[in-house]
C-alpha cells in the first residue's frame, strides 16, 4: 500500500502539446482519487504518466515513497485497467485472470488456484473457462478487475472503469467498484468525464483542464463551491445558472434585482452561480415568466424568462410546477449564492 | 495478373481501421515499449531484402540502360556507355512502336473497359441473384483468378487451339488457329476472363456500402433503375471506379502472362512491352541485348511510378 | 409487363453466358486428366488413371513438385518471418522517418514488378552466381512479395488495439513476452493470411523461376508445365493434364482453407 506522489509533473507530446503541465498532486494511501475532465483535457495521459506508458518530460513520480519516474510500467507495482478492459481474446478467463503471475513464471497449480480465489471474490465463478468474448460488458468488465487484483499492487489505476458499460449496468457496477475498493483498501485513481460517476465514487476529486488541475477537493466541496466558471459549468446534472450581475450600492444586482450584500466597489461586473436545486419559486426573489417545463422524474426543471431575457434554471419537487406562462420568482437559498469575477475565478 | 512477379500484387486498399483516440494515438511514440532501436532491428530484415533485390536492381536499370551491354559477345565483358542511344533508336524501333500500341490496346480493351464493366454488370447483377446462382459464379470468377498462371494459360491453349479445340467445336469452325490469327483480340478475352475477379469483388463491396435507405429514397420519389444508378449508387463509387481502373491497368501492363499464350507471336503480333523487354534481353531473337532492354524496362518502371503515384494521390484524397 | 419479361430474359441470358464464358475452359481440366486418349478438346473422358501414372513416371515431374515446394517454402517463410517483424514494429514504433518509409514501400509494391525489373534481376543474378539457385530465386521472390506483405500484415496488426500490449506491460511483461503471449496470438489472423497469400504467389510465379532456374533439374512445377507445352507431342500430353490439375490442387486447398478458417478477407489487390 502506497500513496502517489506528482512533483512538478509535465508530460509534452512531440507535436509541442504539453498533456500534462506541472502538476503538483498527493495522493493519500488508500484514497480513491478521480481525474475528472472533459475529453483532451490531459486526464488519461495523466493517468498513462503514472502507469509509465508515457515518458514524463518533466517532474517525478512516486509512489510509495519510491521515485518511479524512470522505471518500466511493469516494474512499478501498480495494476491497471483500461477503458476496453484490454482482455487478451484468445485466453481464457481464467489465463486472463493469471496472466500478472504467468509472467512472473509462477507454477501453474498456483495460477489456476488465484484465478479461481479471484473470480470467485468477483463473482466471476463458473465462467473460468469461457473467452471473453462470450461475456457481457458487466462481466468483462469485472474480469479486467480481477486481473488486476490477482496480484498485489500498490496503486489500481482505472481508465474510465464505466464508460463501456450501458446506463442501467453502470450504476450497479459503480456501487460494485466503491465496495471493491473500500474492501480493499487500495490506492485507487481513476479517469472519467463523466462528473456523476466522478461524485459518487471519490474520495476526492482533481477537475482538470488543458493539462492542470482547475481544482482540487472533495465531492462536496466541488459541488458546493466550483472555484471557477469552469468547473461550475462541468459538475452538476443540471447546469449551474451563471448569470450576469453588477454590484448596485453593496448589493449584487440580477435582472434588475438585488440579492446579496457585497463588499465590492459598486459597478463591478460579476458572474452569479447559483445550481438551479439551490432556487427556490414563489413570491420573492428574481421575477420571470415561466417558459419551459422539463420532468426530471422525481423533479422538474422549470426555465424563467426575466423581463431583460436572462434564462434561469430552477428546480422544483414534483407536483409544484407552476404553469406555462405564470409569473413567478426565483429566490436563491441563504449562503448558496457564489460570485465569479469576470475571469471566472471564484470571489471571496 | 497471372503472374504479379516481383512486387506487382498490391496497392493495399484495406479499409483502415481508426485509431482507437487518434488525438493521443497520433502523438504517442511507442505504445508497446519496444523501443525505438528494437524497432530497426525488427524492420532491418525487410528492409535489407528489399534494398538488395528490389531497390537496387531497379536503380541499377537506369545504368544498364545507358550502355550497349549484351548477354554475349564482346559486349557482354566491356559494355561501353552510348548515353542515350538506347532510347533514340527504341524512337526508330518500329517493334518497340508495336510493343508499346500493343500494351496500350491490351490494358484497353481487357483491363479499362473489359475487367472494368463485367466485374460491375457482375456485381450489380449478382446482388440480386439467387444464393446459389450467387455462390456459384462466384467461385468460377474466383477460381480463374487463382489459378496458377501457367495452368490457366494452358486451359486457354486448349481452348482455343486448331485441333480438337473446344471453341472450333462449339463454333463449328474446325481449322481456325484463333492464336494464330487473332492473338490480340485472344490475349485481351483472356485477360478479362483471367482477371475480373479483382473488379467484381471491388465493386461488390463498393455497392455493399451504398446505404439502402438512400436507394429507397430514390425509389419513393420514383426515380427508374438508371436513374437510380445514375444519381444515387454512382456518386459513392465513383472512387472506386477511379482507383480500380488505375490498378488493373498497372497490373495488365505489367502482365507477362501473354508469354505463356502467344510468346509475342506469330510474328510480333501480340508482343506487349514485358514480352518486348523479355525478348530483346533474354529471349531467342534479341541476341541479349541487355542495354537495350533496360532502357526500355526503365519507361515501363517510370510508367508504373506515374499510375502508383496517381492512385495514391486518389486514394490520399478519398480519404481527406 | 412486357418489359419487365424481355429484363427477365436479358438476365438469364447473361448468366448463361457468364457461367459458359468462366466454366468451359475449366471443365477441361476435370476431364482431360483421366481420360485414355487426352486432347486438347472437351469431351467426356473415357476414364482412366493410366495418365496418373504416367506423370509419375515422368523425368521431371516429380522433381519439379519439390522444386516448387522449395521455393515456396523458403520464400514463404522469409516473407512471413520478415514482414511480420517489420510490421509489427512499424504499426507500433514511430521510427524517424516512417511515413516515408511506409509510402515508398507502397510503391514499390507495385511500380518495380518483376517484368519491369526482370533484367537487372537477371544480371544482377548472373554476376552473382546465383543462376540455378533455389535460395537465391526464393529471396527475389520473398524480396518482391515483402513490401505488399508488409502492408498486409501493418493493416491487422493495426487492427489489434494498444491496450492489449499496454495492458501486459502493466503487469510486467518483457517486450519478448508481449510478442509472444500477445501480439502473435491475436495477430495469428494475418500472419495466416500471408502465409497463404505468398505460398501461392510463389508457386504461380512462373516469369522469375523461368528466368533464374535455366537448368531443368532446378525448375519447378509452373517452368515445367511450359517446357512440357512446348515440345508438344503425345507423350507430353497425357502428362499436362494431370500434373496441371496436380499443380492446381495446393492453391485451391489453401483458398479453401484460409476462407474456411478466417473468412474471405478483401484486401486491395490480395488473393486473400
Amino acid at each position: 500500500m502506497a500513496g502517489i506522489e506528482l512533483t512538478g509533473l509535465s508530460t509534452v507530446y512531440p507535436n509541442g502539446v504539453r498533456a500534462v503541465d506541472s502538476l503538483d498532486v498527493s495522493i493519500k494511501d488508500g484514497e480513491f482519487f478521480a481525474l475528472l475532465g472533459p475529453s483532451g483535457c490531459g486526464k488519461t495521459t495523466l493517468l498513462r504518466t503514472i502507469a509509465g506508458l508515457e515518458p514524463a518530460t518533466s517532474g517525478t513520480v512516486s509512489i510509495g515513497a519510491r521515485d518511479v519516474t524512470r522505471v518500466e510500467p511493469g516494474q512499478r507495482r501498480v495494476a491497471m485497467v483500461f477503458q476496453d478492459y484490454a482482455l487478451f481474446p484468445h485466453m481464457s478467463v481464467a489465463e486472463n485472470i493469471a496472466y500478472p503471475l504467468r509472467v512472473r513464471r509462477a507454477p501453474r497449480p498456483r495460477q489456476r488456484e488465484v484465478a479461481a480465489r479471484t473470480a470467485a471474490d468477483l463473482g466471476l465463478d463458473g465462467l473460468l473457462e469461457r473467452r471473453p468474448g462470450q461475456l457481457s460488458g458487466g462481466q468483462q468488465q469485472r474480469v479486467a478487475l480481477a486481473r488486476a487484483i490477482a496480484v498485489s499492487a500498490d496503486v489500481l489505476l482505472l481508465d474510465e472503469p464505466l464508460s463501456n458499460l450501458d446506463a442501467r449496468l453502470r450504476l450497479e457496477a459503480r456501487t460494485f467498484l466503491k465496495r471493491l475498493q473500500r474492501e480493499l483498501g487500495l490506492t485507487t485513481v481513476f479517469v472519467t468525464h463523466d462528473q456523476a460517476e466522478a461524485l459518487a465514487l471519490a474520495d476526492r476529486i482533481a477537475v482538470m483542464e488543458a493539462g492542470r488541475i482547475r481544482q482540487l477537493g472533495s465531492p462536496r466541496e466541488i459541488f458546493q463551491r466550483p472555484g471557477s466558471t469552469f468547473v461550475a459549468n462541468f459538475i452538476g446534472s443540471t447546469p449551474m445558472n451563471l448569470l450576469p450581475g453588477a454590484v448596485r450600492s453593496g448589493a449584487v444586482e440580477v435582472a434588475g434585482t438585488s440579492l446579496t450584500e457585497v463588499d465590492l466597489p459598486d459597478g463591478t461586473e460579476v458572474v452569479v452561480g447559483i445550481r438551479p436545486e439551490y432556487l427556490t419559486l414563489g413570491e420573492e426573489g428574481i421575477p420571470g415568466t415561466v417558459s419551459i417545463v422539463e420532468n426530471l422524474g422525481i423533479t422538474s426543471l422549470v426555465t424563467l424568462e426575466c423581463a431583460d431575457g436572462t434564462l434561469i434554471g430552477v428546480t422544483v419537487q414534483e407536483h409544484a410546477e407552476p404553469r406555462i406562462g405564470a409569473q413567478v420568482s426565483a429566490a436563491p437559498q441563504p449562503g448558496r449564492l457564489l460570485l465569479y469575477g469576470q475571469d471566472g475565478v471564484l470571489l471571496g | 495478373m497471372a503472374d504479379p512477379g516481383v512486387g506487382a500484387a498490391t496497392l493495399v486498399e484495406a479499409p483502415r481501421p481508426e485509431e482507437p483516440r487518434p488525438a493521443r494515438g497520433a502523438t504517442r511514440i511507442d505504445g508497446a515499449g519496444l523501443g525505438v532501436s528494437r524497432a530497426l532491428g525488427f524492420v532491418a530484415p525487410a528492409l535489407l531484402l528489399i534494398g538488395i533485390f528490389l531497390i537496387f536492381p531497379a536503380l541499377w536499370t537506369i545504368y544498364i540502360g545507358l550502355t550497349d551491354y549484351q548477354l554475349t559477345g564482346p559486349a557482354s565483358v566491356a559494355p561501353a556507355v552510348v548515353g542515350l542511344g538506347n532510347y533514340l533508336e527504341a524512337l526508330a524501333d518500329p517493334l518497340f512502336g508495336n510493343a508499346l500500341w500493343l500494351s496500350v490496346l491490351f490494358v484497353l480493351g481487357s483491363a479499362v473497359i473489359g475487367q472494368n464493366v463485367l466485374g460491375f454488370a457482375l456485381a450489380w447483377t449478382l446482388r440480386s441473384a439467387g444464393p446459389g446462382l450467387r455462390r456459384t459464379v462466384e467461385a468460377l470468377v474466383l477460381l480463374s483468378w487463382i489459378l496458377p498462371g501457367v495452368v490457366v494459360a494452358y486451359l486457354w491453349v486448349a481452348v482455343l487451339s486448331r485441333d480438337g479445340g473446344t471453341l472450333n467445336a462449339m463454333l463449328n469452325t474446325p481449322g481456325v488457329a484463333w492464336l494464330i490469327q487473332y492473338p490480340m483480340t485472344c490475349l485481351i478475352v483472356f485477360n478479362i476472363w483471367r482477371g475480373t475477379a479483382f473488379s467484381m469483388m471491388l465493386y461488390g463491396s463498393a455497392l455493399a456500402a451504398v446505404p439502402p435507405s438512400q436507394i429507397e429514397t430514390a425509389r419513393m420519389v420514383g426515380a427508374s433503375r438508371l436513374q437510380t444508378v445514375r444519381d444515387v449508387v454512382f456518386p459513392h463509387i465513383r472512387g472506386h471506379v477511379l482507383t480500380n481502373t488505375l490498378l488493373i491497368s498497372l497490373w495488365t501492363f505489367n502482365d507477362f502472362t501473354p508469354f505463356l499464350l502467344t510468346a509475342g507471336g506469330p510474328n510480333h503480333q501480340s508482343e506487349t512491352l514485358p514480352v518486348f523487354i523479355y525478348q530483346q534481353a533474354i529471349g531467342g531473337e534479341g541476341n541479349g541485348r541487355l542495354g537495350y532492354a533496360s532502357a526500355i524496362s526503365l519507361l515501363l518502371l517510370l510508367a508504373n511510378l506515374v499510375l502508383a503515384l496517381v492512385y495514391l494521390g486518389v486514394l490520399r484524397r478519398r480519404r481527406a | 409487363m412486357s418489359g419487365l419479361v424481355l429484363r427477365r430474359i436479358g438476365y438469364t441470358v447473361f448468366m448463361a453466358v457468364v457461367l459458359a464464358f468462366f466454366a468451359i475452359p475449366m471443365l477441361w481440366l476435370a476431364s482431360a486428366p483421366f481420360d485414355s486418349r487426352p486432347g486438347l478438346g472437351l469431351r467426356w473422358p473415357d476414364w482412366t488413371l493410366d495418365n496418373v501414372r504416367a506423370t509419375f513416371e515422368h523425368p521431371y515431374a516429380l522433381g519439379s513438385l519439390v522444386n516448387s515446394l522449395i521455393l515456396c517454402v523458403v520464400a514463404t517463410a522469409v516473407t512471413t518471418l520478415c514482414a511480420t517483424l517489420a510490421a509489427y514494429a512499424l504499426s507500433r514504433v514511430r521510427i524517424p522517418g516512417r511515413d516515408v518509409l511506409l509510402y515508398v514501400l507502397l510503391l514499390l509494391s507495385s511500380v518495380v514488378t518483376g517484368t519491369a525489373a526482370m533484367v537487372p534481376i537477371f544480371v544482377m543474378m548472373k554476376q552473382l552466381g546465383l543462376i540455378n539457385s533455389h535460395y537465391g530465386t526464393a529471396l527475389v521472390i520473398a524480396a518482391g512479395m515483402l513490401p505488399a506483405a508488409i502492408f498486409i500484415l501493418k493493416d491487422f496488426v493495426d487492427a489489434v488495439p494498444r491496450s492489449y500490449e499496454e495492458s501486459a506491460r502493466v503487469f510486467g511483461a518483457s517486450p519478448g513476452q508481449v510478442l509472444r503471449h500477445v501480439v502473435l496470438p491475436v495477430a495469428r489472423p494475418g500472419i495466416a493470411t500471408i502465409l497463404v497469400w505468398s505460398f501461392v504467389q510463389a508457386w504461380g510465379n512462373f516469369l522469375l523461376p523461368f528466368l533464374l532456374l535455366r537448368d531443368v533439374e532446378t525448375q519447378p512445377g509452373a517452368v515445367l508445365l511450359q517446357t512440357l507445352r512446348d515440345e508438344g507431342g503425345t507423350a507430353n500430353l497425357t502428362v499436362i493434364p494431370v500434373f496441371s490439375l496436380l499443380y492446381s490442387i495446393p492453391v485451391v486447398a489453401l483458398y479453401l482453407f484460409v476462407s474456411k478458417r478466417y473468412g474471405f478477407r478483401f484486401h486491395g489487390g490480395i488473393k486473400a
